[in-house]
């Protein structure tokens, strides 16, 4: 099972994780990314590459896939504007053993943060606005998959 | 060279001062560094957007590419900053 999606409306973590653990496996593992809300933000803008967005995400899947012998994975992520507390993104991984649904899940995270198009835009209640720079630590987090591939 | 549909995006997009336009470039704009250099000449805010290459990231028809690509063939470009989603 592949389930990938870009959507504005929200998601249920525990009907997806509900969904992944039906397969059959012996481990379900997920990532869910939510909002923070420190320095004042009031709103979290993402926008994306709409014509690309779906397909980017489907080769990170089809990578997480060739790595580990997974039963199913499901990749949510939201765009549009979000309130602190809202959940942005998930991942989550089924398989037979817990190591590979833990360690695609942490490579498909990763690899999301670098490898999709998506762009925040954050909004502060003092009226500042500001796009969102990417992080070192993220691109050191994706990279350290190279090695293992 | 065929006409070829240039995408922008986040800061990229607002500094652009549009999301979408459809350029047709001189003969020897062969790569992505070269379309850049030339799109720079079309508007103050072009100028603006490309001013700094290293904070520009691009995909054509929808691949991530680097700037010594070749445009050749090209039906749609985009333009953008490092992505941060997640």
């Amino acid at each position: 099972m592949r389930d990938i999606r870009v959507q504005i409306e929200r998601f249920d973590p525990g009907e997806e994780l509900a969904r992944l653990e039906a397969l059959g496996g012996g481990g379900v593992a997920s990532f869910t990314g939510i909002v923070r809300g420190e320095g004042g933000l009031v709103e979290l803008l993402l926008e994306h590459h709409p014509g690309m967005t779906a397909q980017a995400m489907a080769r990170i899947a089809v990578e997480a896939e060739r790595r580990w012998p997974l039963l199913g994975l499901t990749l949510i992520h939201r765009h549009g504007p979000l309130a602190p507390g809202e959940r942005i993104v998930f991942v989550g991984t089924a398989a037979m053993h817990r190591g590979p649904a833990l360690e695609a899940s942490a490579f498909l995270i990763d690899w999301l943060k670098t490898a999709a198009p998506f762009w925040k835009r954050e909004r502060f209640a003092d009226g500042r606005e500001a796009w969102v720079e990417p992080r070192a630590g993220d691109a050191a987090a994706a990279a350290r998959w190279d090695d293992q591939g | 060279m065929a006409a070829i549909e240039m995408l922008y995006f986040a800061w990229v997009r607002e500094a652009v001062g549009t999301g979408a336009e459809t350029v047709t470039p001189p003969e020897g704009v062969a790569t992505l560094g070269d379309l850049v250099g030339w799109l720079s000449g079309r508007s103050p805010g072009h100028a603006t957007a490309f001013a700094e290459p290293h904070r520009l990231r691009a995909a054509i028809d929808q691949d991530f590419v680097d700037f010594a690509a070749p445009i050749a063939g090209a039906r749609e470009i985009a333009l953008f900053p490092p992505v941060t989603g997640g």
